[in-house]
């Protein structure tokens, strides 16, 4: 019904608008003029309209900024955010200035310069001098913004200073989990091999090693018994078989792992993971690594002036100094219920508008209190019964002579 | 010039329906089937961006309209799915990109302007431009299929990156939706390469006598170039799509690398996604300049004509389109910041776009000094120009931010960076491909547009379309990332409801306004007034030809040029145009070589 309706009115609009054009025509024939070209009339009348667009447009940009620019991020809270915030200030009001003036020039010209019959165009092909000023004015003004944004930028991609402390960040769909070093300030090696439901992140330790190795192998005892439970030459058996393959790869490989260096399997026993929320001291340099669990996704901390991709299969990374507590920015922004986030920002799925964390910059006490309180990756994995790790043990020997042959 | 002989204007083609309109080898023909083609896809992409914009205006509200259009499974009770979402911003983006301003842009206006203005009978092979058309119409109908499959369209954005575009786990759109849209993009490479080849080898070989390249229009000077790049940069996504593919079909492992995925361990490694981001970003960037370069080259035309005055710097007009499509081949790092590349790579990719802001000064520049002491007539080809230059200015500027690597940390996928390239590029070239529509309908079908209707869809367009996306800097400069299905989760977010809502309502009526113009162009086409043979006297060839469409475009002998494209307003001369086909007098310079 609706849409019958919606028909109707399409149509009758469409008659009005054919009856007005009839009109138009009409009056065309009868002032026997050429109807081609706009009339002098409609000339000044579009001529004017420029102006007023041209009003029109910088009252609207003077009105989003007074009505916007106070809801900006606030003022950064680490320490390379204050010098992105300059330059893009500078860079700001140079395009500002350059906007406003051209727009000036070409609105004005248009209105100015109006069609009339009596008047004819002055003959102007080019002018090397005018040319070569707006080709070195630009490139002069080009040149200063790309020195000044070259050396920020190679500051802020600088390595992270010593002692910073080093926090991964990794993202799966749809949520992000934090690993921190932990006593020893390294954090344990990991691989993406070894991620179960006990070890999100793949961190590799002498226990977690056991658990997975025990964990395969139990998957592919109870697929070997399944198999000689289904009808030789089906899919069914196909398919088994080829998980067991995978597997069993699997396997060797996380059993390869074995020959990390021992300092490495123990690294990991302290490192401490967090979901949701993650507290950093202030004043202090952090330096974050990323990797990803599945699709790239973006590790975004607008409030820090932070960004950088996660991308399956590589590691990336980025450092920054806090300079303000969650405290002290409620406090200057006068908002009580102010957090800093950490956003995704790359298309990652469906749930990617709602992927997010908490980030509370505390006063180092604070910091060092918190951290306490967490959970060790050591505690949080149940440790493998004595049986199943010799059993594991046992079936990984055999694997890794049968990758050999 | 075989094809100049084998026309001949007395030798009669025996023309049946299918062969006029269906399988036609006339290049003015198939120009009206690209553009016809690129505006029913316009349509579809903005009605597209219309029902997004109805759930990020009102975020989670329910609208029949959304279930009217998507159906119970995608906008049960009227509320938009969010892989929906992701969809529909993802096929208009594509369709926007590719399908309007990349094969409807380039199709129609190389098609129509390349023969009739540098004097040639057709195309060097109109079978090939046949062919490059009906790969189009082939490439938009898988697309068009793909809205429809079980698992939805692509839903990856328009740049479709792996891992999320490769495996079907990681989203419902990475099914078969994902590979029709590669079948489709590969099919609509084949067209691009095969219409592109034609605009060069006749640019290069079929002007006719005297038409040398420095007494050639602006606007086949622009689509020349457009058709070297397009050349030279879409076989490396061809490339790209193929290998997806592969890694898609066939287990191989060119992106994908280490992924644990819907609980599921993937034996692939090795591979990066970052080398589809720079295969896809080296056509993507020159992809940019595909679109722009068109668009300047028409309103170079309509803007000399209609301030009835030379274009100004007509070399350094030529030059500065040789630089940026130079520089558009060195730049697409500016992409990829943020995805690790070594910051020095970076500072090599910031130099290198920053540079390109000097060409494209030089031309905004050189346009509104054309205006400078001109007389301005305001055909509303003329006012979509103006529209034009202003938004090839307002986007421009905000690009210098956005190559600033630096700057680009806190800005890259947030609404600043929609803001940017909405206005410098979908702005500019679409309001481009109205002012050649407006300007050129009187040759593609013999009848004047209405003019007052004309007016009334430019100031509703171009007002809506600033309403739309400038606002949108502001959102970005407060974080708000892109290709969000709500804000919702972030109180933080709050304060832009109501812009987002005024937003969606100038999207809205923006998109309304387009009825105005497809009513325009429809009427006109069969009930608009007969055109003259050179109604807004202009000097180029296209305008020498008869109303009615003939094959080989000029009855009798081609004609012969004398003098470049621009003597308007010449003084001592009894008119305020002197087409090139009027010879020198004696001792007159002509103003294109001369100095
Ligand atoms: C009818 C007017 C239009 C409206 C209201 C509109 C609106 C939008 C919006 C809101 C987005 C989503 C931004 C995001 O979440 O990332 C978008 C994406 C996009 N639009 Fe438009 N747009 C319009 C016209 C155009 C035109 C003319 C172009 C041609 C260049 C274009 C190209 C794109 C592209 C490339 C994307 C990115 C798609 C992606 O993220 O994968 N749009 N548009
Ligand atoms: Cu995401
Ligand atoms: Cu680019």
């Amino acid at each position: 019904m609706v849409t019958f309706l919606i028909i109707v009115a399409i149509a009758l609009a469409s008659l009005a608008v054919w009856q007005l054009l009839r009109v138009f025509e009409g009056t065309a024939k009868l002032k026997g003029g050429d109807s081609f070209v706009p009339t002098d009339a409609e000339n000044k009348y579009q001529g004017r309209m420029m102006l007023l667009f041209m009003f029109g447009y910088f009252a609207f940009f003077a009105w989003l900024y007074v009505r916007y620019a106070p809801h900006l991020l606030p003022e950064s809270a680490s320490e390379h955010g204050l010098v992105l915030d300059q330059l893009l200030n500078f860079n700001f009001l140079i395009i500002t200035v350059v906007f406003v003036i051209t727009h000036v020039f070409l609105f004005y010209f248009a209105f100015k310069y109006t069609y009339s019959s009596d008047r004819k165009a002055t003959f102007f092909t080019h002018s090397n001098k005018l040319e070569m000023l707006w080709t070195t004015v630009p490139a002069v003004f080009l040149a200063v913004i790309i020195v000044y944004g070259l050396s920020a930028w190679m500051d802020i991609t600088a390595e992270a200073p010593e002692g910073s402390l080093k926090i991964e960040l990794y993202p799966k769909q749809f949520d992000w989990t934090a690993r921190y070093s932990g006593t020893d300030s390294v954090l344990g090696a990991s691989n993406y091999n070894m991620i179960s439901g006990t070890n999100p992140l793949g961190v590799i330790t002498n226990a977690s090693l056991m658990a997975m190795q025990q964990e395969l192998s139990d998957e592919i005892g109870a697929l070997k018994e399944e198999l000689e439970t289904v009808p030789k030459g089906g899919l069914k058996e196909e398919e088994i078989t080829e998980t067991i393959g995978k597997r069993e790869r699997q396997l060797a490989r996380v059993s390869s792992f074995e020959g990390l260096e021992k300092a490495s399997l123990v690294a990991g026993d302290d490192d401490i993971l967090v979901k949701t929320e993650f507290y950093i001291p202030v004043g202090q340099s952090i330096d974050f690594i990323f990797r990803s669990r599945d699709v790239i996704h973006s590790a975004y901390m607008p409030h820090f002036r932070a960004q950088m991709n996660c991308v399956p299969g590589m590691t990336t990374s980025l450092n920054f100094v806090t300079r303000k507590t969650t405290e002290e920015m409620r406090e200057m922004t006068g908002n009580p219920e102010f957090d800093y986030l950490l956003l995704c920002n790359k298309i990652c799925g469906a749930a990617h508008y709602n992927m997010k964390m908490i980030i509370k910059v505390v006063e180092p006490e604070v910091y060092d209190q918190w951290i306490a309180e967490q959970e060790t990756f050591a505690e949080s994995i149940q440790p493998a019964d004595e049986e199943g790790m010799a059993e594991a043990t046992k079936v990984t020997g055999n694997e890794i002579s049968m990758i050999e042959q | 010039m075989a094809t100049a002989t084998a026309h001949n204007t007395d030798h009669h083609h025996e023309e049946t329906f299918i062969s006029k309109y269906i399988f036609s080898m006339d290049h003015k023909m198939i120009s009206k089937q690209f553009l016809i083609t690129g505006m029913i896809m316009a349509v579809i992409g903005m009605i597209m961006s219309s029902l997004f914009r109805l759930q990020l205006g009102w975020q989670g509200e329910s609208f029949w309209i959304l279930n009217f259009f998507l159906g119970d499974k995608w906008a049960p009770d009227g509320i938009l799915d969010p892989n929906m979402y992701l969809a529909l911003v993802t096929i208009h983006g594509t369709i926007m990109v590719f399908f309007l301003l990349t094969g409807g842009l380039s199709g129609t206006f190389a098609n129509l302007l390349i023969p009739l203005q540098i004097g040639a009978r057709d195309m060097a092979s109109g079978f090939i431009n046949m062919l490059s058309y009906w790969f189009f119409l082939a490439s938009s109908i898988v697309m068009i299929v793909s809205l429809f499959v079980e698992t939805g369209p692509a839903s990856g954005g328009w740049t479709v990156y792996p891992p999320l575009s490769a495996l079907p786990q990681a989203m419902p759109g990475s099914g078969m939706g994902m590979t029709l849209w590669l079948v489709s993009m590969s099919l609509f490479v084949v067209s691009s390469l095969l219409g592109g080849l034609n605009y060069v080898v006749t640019v290069i070989n079929l002007r006719t006598k005297g038409m040398s390249m420095t007494r050639l229009p602006l606007s086949i000077w622009a689509l020349f170039v457009t058709a070297v790049i397009g050349v030279l940069s879409f076989p490396v996504l061809f490339s790209a799509a193929l290998l997806l593919i592969f890694d898609r079909m066939f287990g191989t492992s060119f992106y994908l690398s280490d992924i644990h995925i819907a609980g599921e361990l993937l034996e692939q490694t090795g591979g990066s996604p970052i080398l589809y981001e720079h295969l896809f970003w080296f056509l993507g960037h020159p992809e940019v300049y595909i679109v722009l370069l068109p668009a300047l080259g028409i309103t170079s035309e309509v803007i000399a004509t209609n301030a009835r005055k030379p274009i100004f710097g007509y070399r350094a007009m030529i030059g500065s389109i040789l630089a940026i499509a130079f520089l558009s081949f060195i730049v697409w790092g500016h992409h990829m910041f943020i995805t690790g590349m070594n910051p020095f790579l970076g500072s090599v990719f910031t130099f290198t776009t920053l540079l390109i802001a000097i060409p494209s000064a030089v031309k905004a520049f050189n346009y509104i000094t054309t205006l400078w002491k001109g007389n301005v007539r305001f055909t509303p080809a003329m006012l979509f120009s103006i529209g034009m230059v202003s938004t090839f200015i307002s986007g421009g500027v905000t690009g210098i931010i956005l190559a600033d690597s630096a700057l680009d940390i806190n800005l890259h996928d947030t609404y600043f960076v929609v803001a940017h390239f909405h206005i410098v590029m979908g702005l500019s070239a679409v309001l481009a491909m109205f002012a050649g529509v407006y300007h050129w309908f009187p040759k593609m079908y013999g009848k004047m547009m209405n003019r007052k209707m004309g007016y009334a869809h430019f100031w509703v367009t171009f007002i809506c379309a600033y309403g739309v996306f400038f606002p949108q800097h502001f959102m970005g400069l407060a974080g708000v990332p892109r290709r969000y299905y709500t804000n919702s989760e972030f109180p933080l977010f709050d304060e832009f409801i109501g812009m987002n809502e005024m937003v969606s309502i100038f999207a809205i009526v923006g998109a309304l306004a387009q009825f105005i113009f497809m009513f325009n162009f429809f009427y006109s086409m069969f009930r608009g007034p007969k055109a003259s043979q050179n109604p807004w006297g202009s000097n180029t060839l296209e305008w020498t030809t008869p109303v009615e469409h003939i094959h080989g475009n000029w009855p009798g002998a081609l004609p012969t040029v004398h003098r470049w494209a621009y003597d308007y307003s010449k003084p001592g001369k009894e008119h305020d145009f002197v087409p090139q086909i009027v010879p020198l007098e004696e001792g007159e310079l002509d103003g294109g070589a001369g100095h």
